[in-house]
């Protein structure tokens, strides 16, 4: 696909877009509303005239878990009780969130008072060649 | 959201059945609905025909997924002797049943039948917890949530963050709840974990010692739940007695048009309010401390019944985490934001306060079959406004109470409004 086509806005291509490290959004031009994870039709006035918007990849964190009993995916990555992992709710400075894993903070010592610590997109990416994909992340400054 | 209509005929609750709550390796939920509708017909106190049963509405999760059979209500509808009549399944997650509650009594309220049944139905433990935890995952977003590493103890984990980040509410707090489920859950004979949080200590050591083990010292239950060991950490701050476990079970009601209840008893329960509402997965969501979508089913079922919050005396809330149970409380209008967590630490929930919630025992010791665990909720009020609750009965009249039901993060919630005149 050439990057003047519009791609559609599916998870598909929300996943394309993560897989060439951009976080790409959606953008109602009529009611100046952006959307992530990308929708294609608009909820609040129901146009279907979206456009792709790449978000700066900067927020905050507002709410997590530290996740010790995972799902089999994550079980096959290593994680498990001794080797937690956090996931969360990220607000981007757009002022959309996004479910991500959070990194650059210790599993192992959740604290609430993360609540509200800035992040910045990563990328964890996974496979190669066509199979390549990434895993959306935001990391502690 | 357009203003809800009183229903057009009057619904009752004439009967219900439950079936025993826990894990049973030779029973499918086929057997478990038959367990449950055989304890329905007993039920009712003039007697009636199954033959006089025109519908059948399930609610059940996953089936497909947990035990390999899809296309349950024609087979559960066929167990209990009712084809030819429509069976249809609900699906919405663990809403499903009080899903198919409130289609039930539309199908009553419409005027189209005058009886219907209403069951749900789940067997979850024959897969292992691996499995379990994905079958259950499947019902939150699985393109844009799961992928960041979520479960659902994670995702109300995630809640409980947001909400201690708001108001101060510390892990210990939430520990309320689950002691309080435990003391009603022992008084409730079909409870999966029908005993209090002490008794579960005593049953604990008692069994280390029998096996030459060292017994634990835990000087008491805040003791027990403290220590890593017998009360392990889940998705941080949810330990294991934070979630609700993983359950075989079935409930079912017998639903009749209100001009016909006299038929079956002359204490018949009406359900006068059926609110229900949907929403975007979590993070899509402006305030993590909330259920939007219980706010929104709630309010649409008072409205309908023209009754305020603080005329519900009981409620059966969806406690799947302990967090659910003081969210649920607050958007069902009984406390205010913020300070559900004080009324489940001072006892205003317990079965002898003054707003008593899951005197079953909830979905945390009474089990969380989750397609059934909205119907079981429909079961409990009825006994209670009846006086039938035996043991764990709440003291004096109840003339008014609420079921809240809810699927996923609150991405389905159905709250019902229950009148006994």
């Amino acid at each position: 696909m050439s990057d003047n086509t519009i791609r559609p806005f599916t998870a598909a291509s929300f996943n394309r877009y993560l897989a060439e490290h951009k976080l790409m959004a959606s953008r109602c031009p009529a009611c100046d509303a952006v959307y992530l994870p990308p929708r294609a039709i608009c909820p609040r006035c129901h146009g279907e005239a979206l456009e792709w918007i790449e978000l700066a990849g900067r927020g905050r964190l507002a709410a997590f878990t530290s996740v010790l009993v995972g799902p089999s995916a994550m079980i096959t990555e290593g994680y498990d009780r001794n080797n937690p992992y956090v996931a969360g709710i990220v607000e981007l400075d757009e002022g959309v969130k996004i479910s991500a894993r959070i990194l650059g903070v210790d599993a192992r010592r959740p604290d609430v008072a993360w609540i509200g610590t800035p992040l910045t997109v990563t990328y964890l990416d996974r496979g190669e060649g066509d199979t390549k994909s990434a895993v959306l992340a935001f990391s502690a400054d | 959201m357009p203003k809800p209509k009183p229903f057009p005929h009057g619904v009752a609750i004439v009967g219900v059945g439950i079936s025993k709550f826990g894990a049973f390796p030779e029973k499918t939920s086929r057997d478990l609905f038959v367990e449950a509708f055989k304890e329905l017909r007993h039920s009712v106190d003039k007697g009636f025909d199954p033959a006089d049963i025109e519908a059948l509405y399930l609610g059940n999760y996953s089936s497909d997924l947990f035990e390999g059979q899809g296309h349950t209500a024609p087979i559960m509808a066929d167990a209990v002797g009712l084809v030819p009549v429509p069976a249809m399944r609900l699906e919405d997650a663990c809403a499903s049943g009080g899903v198919a509650l409130r289609q039930g009594a539309m199908a009553i309220a419409s005027g189209m039948h005058d009886v219907v049944l209403v069951g749900g139905a789940e067997r979850m433990t024959r897969l292992p917890t691996a499995q379990v935890t994905d079958t259950l995952g499947s019902a939150a977003d699985t393109l844009y949530e799961i992928p960041a590493g979520f479960t659902f103890p994670g995702f109300y984990a995630a809640i409980a963050t947001a909400y201690m980040h708001a108001y101060g509410m510390t892990p210990e707090q939430l520990m309320n709840v689950a002691i309080k489920n435990h003391e009603n859950g022992a008084l409730n004979p079909k409870a999966q974990f029908g005993v209090t949080i002490p008794d579960w200590m005593q049953g604990r050591i008692a069994a280390a010692i029998k096996k030459g083990k060292p017994a634990p010292t835990w000087r008491d239950q805040w003791d027990f739940l403290h220590d890593d060991a017998a009360n392990p950490m889940v998705a941080w701050p949810l330990r294991l007695f934070d979630c609700s476990p993983v359950t075989d079970g079935a409930a079912c009601v017998l639903l009749v048009a209100a001009n016909r209840a006299r038929e079956f008893t002359d204490d018949p329960i009406y359900i006068i309010g059926a609110g229900q509402a949907s929403d975007a997965p979590l993070h899509d969501r402006a305030d993590l401390t909330t259920l939007s979508a219980a706010r929104k089913a709630s309010q649409m079922a008072y409205e309908q019944s023209g009754v305020r919050a603080s005329d519900i005396r009981i409620a059966e809330v969806h406690d799947c985490f302990t967090i659910a149970e003081i969210v649920a409380c607050e958007d069902l209008g009984f406390f205010e934001p913020g300070t559900g967590y004080k009324a489940a630490e001072d006892g205003v929930t317990a079965r002898d306060g003054a707003r008593p919630i899951n005197t079953s025992g909830g979905l945390k010791a009474k089990g969380h079959p989750v397609g059934a665990s909205g119907v079981a909720q429909a079961v409990e009020i009825f006994k209670q406004m009846r006086g039938e609750a035996g043991a764990r009965q709440v003291k004096g009249d109840i003339p008014l109470a609420v079921t809240h039901n809810v699927g996923a993060t609150g991405s389905t919630c159905v709250v019902h409004v229950y009148e006994r005149r």
